[in-house]
């Protein structure tokens, strides 16, 4: 009944640990950061497209989720594409100026801005504002024991709360990419038909001499793909927070980081892709 | 009317952190239990784990024919829904208001209409005693009243098992001594099965039917509560009586030396006190699933210490109880003791 020399064993246990522990410290780091942490994060994403094709789709939350992304990104996102459009108009009008081709400005913007600065602008936006708030609710809807509570109540959060965020992510993403997109070319014309002296038909006139319509597409492809990816580290990382209001923080720092170095990854080996399989328009 | 939840062997350790290890208990069905144990020793760990929230490393979870830690995650999710989780701080959702917080279960996993959900959580409501604060939000209410609104929307779904995760953290005396009563009170209502997870004496001496306590890692004991006020078990008596002598100290155990310098200064824990009788549920219901008092002593041949079940009236409930369940008109629940033996779980 009673259990004599309780804690006698593990004395004995505790005593022996000693001399490697920093060295096994470093080692248990190191595997969580290699193996551990990527394969729950795999493991997530499974557990999500999973419960993505659950019944019934929550529509609710969907459409808050997204004008709540909308309402955290959409002002950011124009002021951060105007100056983006006009320094790349300033950037690569300089250039071609000096190449005698005054006549494709327009055209050069419109490849610049639509093929690679509007997925860019959209992945800080959605990994900065949409990926940190989204990790900070859920984050702190896990300290809260809200998520816990939520399992014990027979609830799926994956299905309840992620894959809505995840699909509102990407489908503002998509709008956000056209935004930028028009924003983008707007600022740029008007730096350089106002500081660059540059005439408005020439702007207008070789707006598609190079972009073709498949440039477009894949840059919508690119920001859906970053919505869908923000969402998921959002998710993980807030469904793994730990450690009180701190670990929150912890968790949205992680997940503004981690969100930006997967996006650009992505961005690259999508356009290494697109380059390999779309020929470019002649001319 | 309850389920009984048995514990076999069970391990959990965070990283190479043991956190408890081969814990064997078996909670009986329609009883309160109460697992006790100092702070840190994964009370709420263990709690987690038999909802399935966590996975425990080695070990089984068996309620009916299902092993919690190994059912597919579509069946835990129908297990689950035999649970009612009252969380330390509520854990309602903090962006819905007191009614839909409670009203929630019902929404989600029956077919009710709206005016039907109305009079459950209404009901359920009433009986923390929360009428009025229904269209709080769970920012602008008290730890007291989060911790009620827990309850109430862990009773909605009429649970088989309750398991409550330190009732009396953050509560002042008197409002502990209300939820405990409450506790009873639902217990001989809808006679589920209910684990509290507490370090308040006051409650384990006289809520549950059965105490287990949680201590170094192992489950030091486990079984009727009057088996374990009376025990001479050094830790269950240093807990259970709330003093500085004994094996637990500060931090986690006291060594030998410590030990004998106790003992030669006298701190021994001297007398026991007498064993406070069992809460009653306020309106003199019997508790189905309650044992009568004295049985599991009279099977195992314990004497039970001087005063062990007179109340303050100085009544023996031993000698009461069969009076008081003729009086109550419950024949049931004086058949349930089954000739003083007292349902499984016992001492490990």
């Amino acid at each position: 009944m009673s259990t004599p020399g309780i804690g006698a064993d593990q004395r004995e246990g505790r005593k022996s640990g000693g001399g490697n522990a920093a060295l096994r410290k470093i080692s248990d780091g190191a595997t969580n950061v290699a193996i551990k942490e990527p394969g729950r994060f795999f493991a997530l994403v499974l557990d999500t497209f999973r419960a993505m094709f659950q019944w019934p789709f929550q529509w609710r939350e969907f459409i808050q989720q997204a004008w709540f992304i909308v309402s955290v990104t959409v002002v950011p996102t124009m002021l951060v594409a105007i100056p983006f459009g006009g320094v790349l108009s300033l950037q690569v009008g300089g250039l071609i100026r000096q190449l005698g081709a005054q006549s494709y400005t327009g055209a050069t913007a419109v490849v610049a801005i639509v093929r690679e600065a509007s997925p860019l602008v959209t992945s800080l936006l959605v990994a900065g504002a949409a990926g940190s708030a989204m990790c900070a609710d859920i984050g702190s809807r896990k300290i809260r024991e809200e998520i816990d509570a939520m399992e014990v109540l027979g609830i799926n959060p994956l299905h309840r709360l992620v894959v809505p965020r995840m699909l509102a992510c990407a489908f503002i993403a998509l709008f956000l990419n056209g935004l930028v997109s028009v924003v983008g070319l707007i600022g740029g014309y008007v730096f350089n038909v106002v500081l660059q002296d540059g005439t408005p038909g020439a702007y207008l006139a070789s707006f598609n001499a190079i972009a073709q319509l498949p440039d477009l597409l894949q840059a919508e492809f690119k920001a859906f793909v970053f919505g869908i990816t923000a969402g998921l580290v959002a998710a993980y990382k807030g469904l793994n927070a730990k450690g009180g209001p701190k670990g929150v923080g912890d968790a949205v720092n992680q997940t503004v980081v981690i969100t930006f170095m997967l996006l650009f990854v992505e961005n690259f080996i999508i356009s290494t892709l697109y380059f390999q399989f779309v020929p470019s328009k002649g001319m | 009317m309850g389920v009984e939840i048995r514990v076999e062997g069970l391990t959990k350790s965070f990283g190479r952190q043991t956190i408890w290890q081969d814990v064997s208990l078996t909670l009986p069905a329609g009883e309160i239990s109460v697992l006790l144990g100092p702070s840190g020793t994964g009370k709420s760990v263990f709690l987690k784990s038999l909802v399935g929230l966590l996975k425990p490393d080695r070990g089984h979870i068996w309620i009916g024919d299902r092993d919690l830690p190994y059912l597919p995650e579509r069946d835990l999710y129908e297990t689950r829904k035999l649970f009612g989780v009252l969380f330390q701080d509520g854990a309602l959702f903090g962006s819905m208001n007191l009614y839909d917080n409670i009203a929630f279960p019902l929404r989600e996993h029956t077919k009710k209409g709206e005016s039907e959900v109305k009079r459950i959580v209404m009901e359920k409501m009433e009986l923390v005693g929360l009428l009025g604060a229904e269209h709080k939000l769970p920012g602008e209410i008290s730890g007291g009243m989060k911790k009620r609104a827990g309850l109430a929307r862990a009773l909605v779904l009429d649970p088989e098992i309750l398991l409550v995760d330190e009732p009396d953290s953050g509560l002042d005396p008197v409002r502990t001594a209300y939820l405990n009563q409450l506790i009873v009170d639902l217990n001989a209502e809808i006679g589920a099965t209910f684990l509290i997870v507490t370090h308040d004496i006051n409650t384990a001496r006289t809520v549950p039917d059965n105490i287990g306590l949680l201590f170094l890692r192992e489950l030091v004991m486990f079984g009727p509560r009057e088996m374990l006020l009376s025990s001479e078990e050094p830790v269950v008596r240093q807990f259970l009586n709330a003093r500085r002598a004994g094996p637990i100290g500060m931090s986690e155990e006291k060594d030998m030396s410590e030990l004998e310098a106790e003992a030669k200064m006298g701190m021994e824990v001297g007398k026991l006190p007498p064993i406070a009788p069992q809460l009653m549920p306020s309106d003199g219901r019997v508790r189905p699933g309650q044992a009568p008092p004295g049985a599991w002593c009279a099977a195992h041949g314990v004497t039970p210490p001087p005063g062990s079940f007179v109340d303050d009236l100085g009544r023996n409930w031993v000698e009461e109880w069969p009076r008081y369940v003729a009086s109550m008109g419950h024949s049931s629940a004086a058949g349930h003791g089954q000739g003083g033996q007292q349902p499984a779980g016992g001492a490990r």
